[in-house]
């Protein structure tokens, strides 16, 4: 029974490490949107440092699960969450190269966005937000509902950014902003859609945990 | 080729106490079964009842029905029964008094084989199955004693093999062998089931799920769940079985 003990132990580490990624990726995100939106150049070059940590603690994650799957022999439920937390992990990682995507167009840009773009942008990145507290959510109560409204929550992502999109592209040569800020806008709307689709991925990783199904959420 | 068994409501005891209750399972012909459970779970007791072993004892007692190709057991000489379903222990047993070729030979000449080339020509095909043949070729003459564990266990393959059963039953071959050993007889389990059916109880998890295509798990007398041997490691249905293979009791 001790070793089941200590492997118990290492589970519970594998699910607070996970958990803790995931706190810091959303955090750089939120900073991320708000460097675009407010234009801040300082804030954005605090996300793109903050990346290596991000990227750090996905090989952390990594590493545990492989000296589990070395040691242990995991099968069944315990194999399914150390495979799962795998996964989770890359797309906490991916999630924050994202982030990093967006910190970077803030940086290119030369003003901050118009105030009805960075409504609709602003909109965008609140539901993104709300995706990835209920990813974690649904991964920290083993929740397959929480996992299961991802789907909806994405496709509401996706019509915000098709919105932004037509938003920024309607109004022809009169629109506000240079056509390459337009593009950059359009991009970061890019960034925060792919974010929603790798929260996706996390809900299909935590009803694989759960059932041991596959289930697609996007 | 190797046949197929299917059991119906098996009971067995030892004297009042009753070690297996309502045991069904269809056992597949050229498959591995893994049986897998806690020390006296009856998973012994249940391949011992496959070939009649188990009511050898003399307080044992057995009720129900077990068919070999749908022919009963029961209605077949437990010599005839032992031919057709082998045995293979825990502990290599090999006739300590007999050389390497008689320990083969003598399952033969019972069976009444008496010509010689007949004879060499299927200890030869004995040894060569369970992947030894090489290894004692030049020295057939000396006593099994001087093998190795692991060579002896092969020995004892190859001596079920011999008389050309059409199962095989595996009562944890492997768990008194170093690794290397293991290893081998995992492979020769891979190799043989093209021509026998093969049922083997194991305490290592990982070796059923290496060699086994169904799995079986049992727990105190009863057939708790049996499944394709991926499906009861990555997603078992019964909780019992999951608590079971990730060591949460056993």
């Amino acid at each position: 029974m001790q070793q089941r003990q200590a492997f118990d132990i290492a589970l519970k580490e594998l699910k607070l490490k996970l958990l803790h990624m995931g706190g810091d990726v959303q955090e750089s995100i939120r900073h991320a949107v708000a460097a675009v939106l407010k234009h801040d150049k300082a804030l954005a070059e605090r996300v793109i440092e903050r990346d290596r940590e991000v990227n750090r603690q996905d090989h952390e994650t990594e590493d545990l699960c492989i000296r589990l799957i070395a040691t242990q022999q995991p099968v069944a439920g315990d194999l399914r969450r150390i495979v799962a937390g795998m996964r989770l992990a890359v797309d906490l990682e991916r999630m924050g190269d994202l982030a990093v995507d967006l910190a970077k167009t803030a940086l290119r840009l030369t003003a901050p966005p118009a105030p009805d773009v960075a409504h609709h942008l602003q909109e965008m990145a609140q539901a993104v937000d709300g995706m990835v507290s209920e990813g974690l959510n649904a991964y920290v109560n083993s929740d397959p509902d929480a996992a299961r409204r991802l789907a909806e929550m994405d496709d509401a992502v996706d019509r915000d950014y098709r919105l932004l999109v037509e938003r920024l592209f309607a109004d022809g040569p009169d629109a506000s902003g240079t056509p390459q800020e337009r593009m950059l806008i359009a991009f970061c709307g890019r960034y925060l859609e792919r974010i929603g689709d790798h929260v996706t991925n996390i809900g299909e990783s935590v009803l694989y945990i759960l059932t041991g199904e596959r289930s697609d959420l996007n | 080729m190797g046949k197929s068994m299917t059991v119906r409501r098996l009971n067995a005891w030892y004297g009042a106490h009753q070690v297996l209750h309502e045991i069904d399972m269809d056992i597949e012909e050229n498959r591995v079964t893994a049986i897998i459970g806690p020390s006296g779970c009856g998973k012994s007791t249940f391949i011992r009842c496959l070939n009649r072993m188990h009511e050898t004892h003399p307080q044992a007692r057995v009720e129900g029905d077990i068919r070999l190709a749908g022919e009963s057991l029961f209605d077949l000489d437990p010599v005839d029964v032992r031919r057709m379903v082998g045995m293979v222990f825990q502990k290599p047993n090999p006739f300590p008094t007999m050389s390497i070729f008689d320990n083969i030979a003598i399952g033969l000449k019972l069976a009444g084989v008496r010509r010689s080339s007949e004879l060499r020509d299927r200890v030869e095909r004995a040894l060569r199955m369970a992947a030894l043949w090489d290894e004692v070729k030049d020295r057939l003459a000396k006593p099994a004693t001087a093998l190795s564990g692991g060579q002896q266990q092969r020995l004892c393959i190859a001596r079920a093999l011999a008389v050309e059963p059409e199962v095989l039953l595996m009562d944890e071959p492997a768990s008194a062998l170093d690794p290397i050993s293991t290893m081998r007889i995992e492979e020769l389990i891979e190799e043989i089931k093209q021509t026998y059916t093969v049922v083997i109880v194991t305490h290592n998890m990982q070796q059923a799920a290496r060699i086994a295509d169904k799995t079986a798990f049992f727990y105190q007398g009863h057939l708790i769940e049996m499944d394709d041997t991926t499906q009861m490691f990555t997603k078992p249905k019964d909780k019992r079985t999951e608590d079971y293979i990730t060591g949460r009791f056993g």
